[in-house]
């Protein structure tokens, strides 16, 4: 995820700018959408609208008179750069906005997937378990030692384990595909099936780190002493596929198991540094 | 009919958890509308880089958001570190009928 700053783009057809034709401006609000821009849509007969954000504006209009290149937005100073769209498709906005981003300073939305773990507040305990379940540092502890989403990025795309461990329900993955894990409302029956959950750590021997990386090394040391490798690879593929679906744990994550002193030495740590923000 | 204060439409552009149609939709009949709106790629992704832009949005009085779960779009804000009014609507793409968002957002809804 790039912290570069955005142009934020606004499809001006406000007082002073003919309307844009009906397809050209839904085309153009989806090209800007699926390309990572802002967009406010300024309808006609009104003006031009505060904006939310901060950073240079791109405003893109069918302007009856000629505008300046560029111009300070009022209020909050703002670079706003005016570009005439008349007579060009989607494409040709597109390709004016990457030429925009050497003179704005700014820089294309690199395409990531935002998957990561959001907290529900109005159920998490503090419990510290997803802190010490997670083996990637996505969590950290707050100043006045809460538990926060600390390094969003470094959360493995579509592994939702940690929203299985914890008691509360708390953990949601807004782009996971079922409730109540995607926001959807929890039900008493949703509360039960998270626990049981929890109940199969339980079941693979209380510490479930230590049954992780049993099963782990398990298949490794059958994996070595196995001639036939295809048979071997063929072991290890389905005792990590029933991890996995035990838990939905993706096989890169088993592989990065740590030992549980290290997750001990790690909850520790951050317990006592608590606050030590680290930029996104 | 008075337009709602404020339209904010997340495109949910790097997942494909809203139904393509839905969106597509409630993006074409904003766009035909003669009403001002927000629209924004993903509102994960701006609440994952606390987007300043969240919190101006949040602030905003009677704003509807047309998005997916409330409780997701609600603790997105607060970890962007925007708390948002209770006044603010949150209309779900994840599982609303395109008529019904657009009831929501006092658009016309087109009749066959
Ligand atoms: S495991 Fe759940 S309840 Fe415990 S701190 Fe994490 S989010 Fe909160
Ligand atoms: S807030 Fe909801 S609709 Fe918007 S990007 Fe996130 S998951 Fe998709």
């Amino acid at each position: 995820m790039s912290n570069a700053r955005a142009l934020r783009i606004v499809l001006y057809e406000g007082l002073g700018s003919r309307p844009l034709d009906a397809p050209v401006r839904l085309a153009a609000l989806r090209q800007l959408l699926e390309s990572g821009y802002g967009v406010t849509r300024v309808a006609t007969g009104t003006g031009m609208a505060a904006l939310p954000g901060e950073g240079p504006i791109a405003v893109l209009g069918r302007f009856e008179q000629a505008q300046p290149g560029v111009a300070e937005s009022h209020g909050d100073g703002r670079p706003v750069f005016f570009c005439n769209v008349e007579g060009l498709e989607p494409d040709g906005m597109l390709r004016g906005l990457e030429e925009l981003h050497a003179r704005a300073n700014t820089a294309p939305r690199a395409k990531w997937k935002p998957w990561f773990p959001v907290i529900d507040f109005s159920r998490c305990t503090n419990c510290m378990q997803c802190l010490t379940f997670c083996l990637f540092d996505v969590y950290g502890v707050s100043k006045d030692k809460k538990i926060e989403v600390r390094n969003p990025t470094n959360c493995k795309t579509d592994c939702p384990a940690c929203s299985r461990v914890c008691p509360e329900v708390a953990i949601l993955f807004p782009k996971y595909k079922g409730g109540p894990i995607n926001g959807d409302e929890i039900r008493d029956e949703d509360l039960h099936r998270e626990k049981m959950k929890v109940d199969i750590s339980a079941l693979l021997g209380g510490d479930i780190y230590a049954a992780l990386r049993q099963r782990s090394a398990d298949a490794q040391a059958r994996f070595s002493r196995e001639r036939d490798e295809k048979r071997a690879l063929d072991e290890r593929r389905k005792c990590l596929t029933k991890l996995q679906q035990d838990l939905g744990i993706p096989p890169e994550v088993l592989a990065a198991l740590p030992s549980l002193d290290q997750i001990q030495a790690k909850t520790a740590r951050a317990m006592a540094d608590g606050g030590g923000e680290e930029p996104l | 009919m008075p337009n709602p204060t404020r339209i904010l439409y997340c495109h949910c552009a790097y997942a494909q958890v809203v139904p393509a149609d839905t969106k597509a939709a409630v993006l074409e009949q904003l766009s035909a509308s003669g009403v001002s709106f927000e629209a924004v790629p993903d509102l994960c992704e701006m609440s994952a880089r606390r987007d300043p832009g969240l919190a101006d949005i949040a602030a905003a009085d009677g704003a509807t958001i047309v998005a997916c779960y409330p409780r997701a779009v609600r603790w997105l804000f607060s970890a962007a570190g925007s708390v948002l009014p209770e006044g603010v609507r949150v209309v779900n793409m994840r599982v609303a009928e395109v008529p019904e968002i657009l009831l929501a957002l006092e658009l016309p809804v087109e009749t066959p």
